[in-house]
């Protein structure tokens, strides 16, 4: 896959609810559309999104071909601990992309 | 001369209920459908969902439905005991009705998602969210789309 992008504040208070955006960048083919010499073009979608904060789990998401191509998510967690996210997408060809996202939490 | 088969008041009466019935018949309640409530009974594995709590955000317009941000809200407290399990995001028009599943859970802290979608024309978008006590609740948002998303494959090849 072609590369993410990801939004974490950097800081926040313990208890605090952060807004987190991700997207990645990929052309979430429908199975609908056909190339130039007109062959069906297979689907080709993420279809699961994990994120992780500290190693658990705080949002996933599964994606069907009416997702946008370069998928976005936006979501919230509590800020708990300062540590690491950890960002997945995983698509039909076995394709992934991580990401990672630092935060200091006060 | 006489004709083979006259046309009589009661002949004439018997086509037209006829022809009404098989117009009734071929026409179903919900024109150009995608089986969406049928995809949605599945989903839920047969509980209903209730109206309210859960706000889905959409633009009343959206010029092309190749990516229309959607924001769905769910009116929870997020805490261990009650939260938002699911949020199941469905449309009325698209050629898969099932657009995505978010799972969150207390950790959360509120529960608001976004994405951005495809719309395939003006059409209906519905959002459900399962509590973690078994219930489920929706909203439904009408969205005008000038061009579908399937329709620009169309221009575009």
């Amino acid at each position: 896959m072609a590369g993410s992008r990801v939004r974490v504040p950097a800081n926040a208070k313990r208890g605090e609810v952060i807004e987190i955006r991700a997207m990645a960048l990929h052309p979430m083919e429908n199975g609908f559309r056909f190339d130039t010499q007109g062959t069906l073009i297979p689907v080709n979608i993420i279809h699961t999104f994990i994120c992780r904060y500290n190693g658990d789990e705080v949002f996933r998401a599964t994606l069907q071909p009416g997702i946008s191509a370069n998928p976005y998510l936006s979501f919230t967690t509590v800020a708990q601990d300062s540590g690491m996210f950890e960002f997945v997408w995983l698509d039909d060809e076995g394709g992934y992309e991580t990401a990672w996202a630092k935060i200091d939490v006060s | 001369m006489t004709h083979a088969t006259p046309l009589t008041r009661r002949s004439a009466l018997a086509a037209i209920g006829a022809g009404a019935l098989a117009i009734g018949v071929v026409t179903p309640g919900r024109a150009e459908g995608n089986g969406m409530d049928q995809v949605i009974r599945e989903a839920l594995a047969g509980a209903r969902a209730t109206p309210g709590r859960v706000h889905v955000d959409l633009p009343a317009l959206a010029e092309s439905g190749n990516s229309v941000p959607l924001k769905v809200m769910v009116d929870s407290p997020m805490t261990a005991g009650d939260h938002v399990r699911r949020v199941l995001i469905f449309s009325d028009r698209n050629p898969r009705p099932w657009i995505a599943t978010m799972s969150l859970g207390p950790r959360a802290g509120r529960a608001e998602v976004g994405t951005n979608i495809r719309l395939n024309g003006t059409q209906n978008v519905v959002a459900i969210a399962e509590m973690s006590d078994g219930t489920y609740w929706r909203d439904e948002r009408n969205v005008e789309v000038t061009i579908g998303a399937c329709d620009s494959l169309a221009l575009r090849f």
